[in-house]
């Protein structure tokens, strides 16, 4: 059974229609990374996905339970949406880091908010809070900040701020961990670091959706890479299949013009 | 009484009246802020036109209207509605028995109307990431609003509703045109007897009272300057 499959994603802004109809599945562990120009709905797609855009048409299934449907004809609550969400972690290019929280308060915020909702909260809370921060810890440790613990998001460098959103994606440990055009807002030589650290989550066979415009990278650590142009998926297939001998004109002509560069 | 006791006294009435008015202005400001921010026009449109029309005319002339309003309502019910005019007379009476009541009405909506504008800019300062990190780290709005969003605003907002502060200390003065004793009232009464300097005096009052003030709202500011952003 396939993690997730997306069926059919539509999503107009005003008259323009951003999506026409994208579609796709993946399995347990996979890594693909979506391609494409500018405008070419990468973005939206993850964002549909995730729910920060509610799509037009289309089908979101989380291991074969339906956890969007655009043509329901009654609106999902608030509170099932939230839990829909969870299936997934987000990664911004703009980090969105809680500027007024320290690096450990900015990854066990939100673990402490949910944890209130456990019915076991009240008896064990000072257990529970225990083992968020020692998860934390560890998450910070795995992305390489442990001498970052008490810092602000302010005293640190774009590379650093973008580790510790991923530590906080992960905190809540999703099924399935989404980027969008995480090295973007960074100078080259600080992308190394976060490309080191999504290399290293793969490894861990985490799965993962990462909207790039690292041609190498994405060859590198991908086992699937989606070209996207005017709202379709113009071509799906190994990195292989779609850098190295694309079929389709559109992808050909992206692919030269990054080559140039 | 000489002319210092005279003016302290005067000023009691004044510092009265600034805390009055801050306490009752900061809440009514936030639900205008509501009311501006909302997204049924109605709504927005009425509070809006409110907003205009409380910043765009003098308070000295709202302070004339809290004055007098309340007596041409009620003429207006004695001769169209005699029985609701009955019923509602103790509460006219309450409003008009003490000039301190129409001081403090005019100042709280006046200063509500200010306050909403600056906490509606600093809620709307706060850049849009930050609601959507919140709602994928699944916070309930109510969660994203009070854990992520409000520190955020208050520290921006911290100047401005400083500097609206400041300016509250001294807009009290103008209760005296609605014949609120305070302390330029009393100032002036020596003022007309030939005695000049009580006058100046009184300036003084505000000046230690605004520098108080001044170094609060410094310290506040510098505990939020834990970090950039």
């Amino acid at each position: 059974m396939s993690i997730l499959e997306v069926k059919n994603m539509h999503k107009s802004f005003g008259d323009t229609e951003v999506l026409k109809g994208v579609g796709f599945s993946m399995e347990q562990g996979e890594v693909i990374s979506i391609l494409g120009s500018s405008g070419s709905g990468k973005t939206t797609l993850l964002r549909c996905i995730n729910f920060l855009e509610t799509a037009d048409i289309g089908q979101i299934i989380v291991e074969g339970n339906i956890v969007f449907d655009a043509s329901e004809t009654k609106k999902r609550r608030a509170s099932q949406i939230r839990e829909a969400q969870l299936n997934f972690g987000m990664v911004f290019q703009q980090f969105n880091l809680f500027p007024q929280y320290s690096v450990l308060e900015n990854i066990t915020l939100a673990p402490k908010l949910l944890a209130k909702e456990r019915p076991d909260f009240k008896q064990r809370k000072k257990e529970i809070f225990e083992e968020i921060n020692a998860d934390a810890l560890d998450l910070i440790e795995r992305v390489g900040l442990s001498d970052k613990i008490n810092n602000y998001p302010c005293e640190l460098s774009g590379g650093q701020q973008q580790r510790v959103s991923i530590a906080r994606a992960l905190a809540l440990k999703p099924k399935i961990l989404l980027f969008d055009e995480p090295t973007s807002a960074l100078d080259p030589e600080l992308t190394g670091e976060i490309l080191k650290v999504i290399r290293s989550l793969a490894e861990q066979n985490m799965t993962m959706i990462i909207v790039t415009h690292e041609i190498g990278f994405a060859r590198n650590v991908s086992d699937r890479i989606i070209f996207m142009d005017k709202g379709v998926v113009a071509e799906d297939g190994t990195p292989e299949e779609v850098i190295d001998n694309p079929k389709n004109e559109r992808t050909k002509e992206f692919l030269s013009l990054i080559n140039q560069k | 009484m000489n002319a210092w006791q005279s003016l302290l006294s005067g000023f009691g009435m004044n510092c009265v009246l600034f805390a009055l008015t801050l306490i009752m202005s900061v809440p009514l400001g936030l639900i205008i802020t509501l009311g501006t921010m909302a997204k049924f026009k109605p709504v927005k449109w009425v509070m809006k036109t409110f907003v205009w029309i409380i910043r765009g005319t003098p308070l000295m002339l709202q302070l004339f209207v809290a004055l007098y309003a309340p007596g041409l309502i009620f003429n207006y019910l004695v001769s169209s509605n005699p029985a609701v005019a009955l019923n509602l007379k103790p509460i006219f009476m309450a409003i008009s028995s003490n000039r301190m009541i129409p001081a403090l009405i005019a100042l709280v909506i006046n200063y509500a109307a200010y306050f909403s504008e600056i906490f509606r800019g600093g809620i709307e300062s706060i850049p849009v990431g930050q609601y959507e990190a919140g709602q994928v780290l699944g916070l309930t709005k109510v969660q994203v609003f009070f854990k992520v969003v409000l520190f955020q605003v208050i520290k921006r907002i911290t100047p401005p509703m400083g500097n609206e502060i400041i300016t509250l200390v001294k807009d009290t003065a103008l209760a005296r045109v609605i014949g609120v004793v305070e302390i330029l009232q009393n100032a002036s009464r020596f003022a007309a007897k030939g005695i000049i300097w009580p006058l100046f005096a009184s300036g003084l009052y505000f000046l230690a009272f605004t520098a108080v003030l001044s170094a609060l709202l410094s310290f506040v500011e510098k505990k939020l300057d834990y970090y950039k952003g």
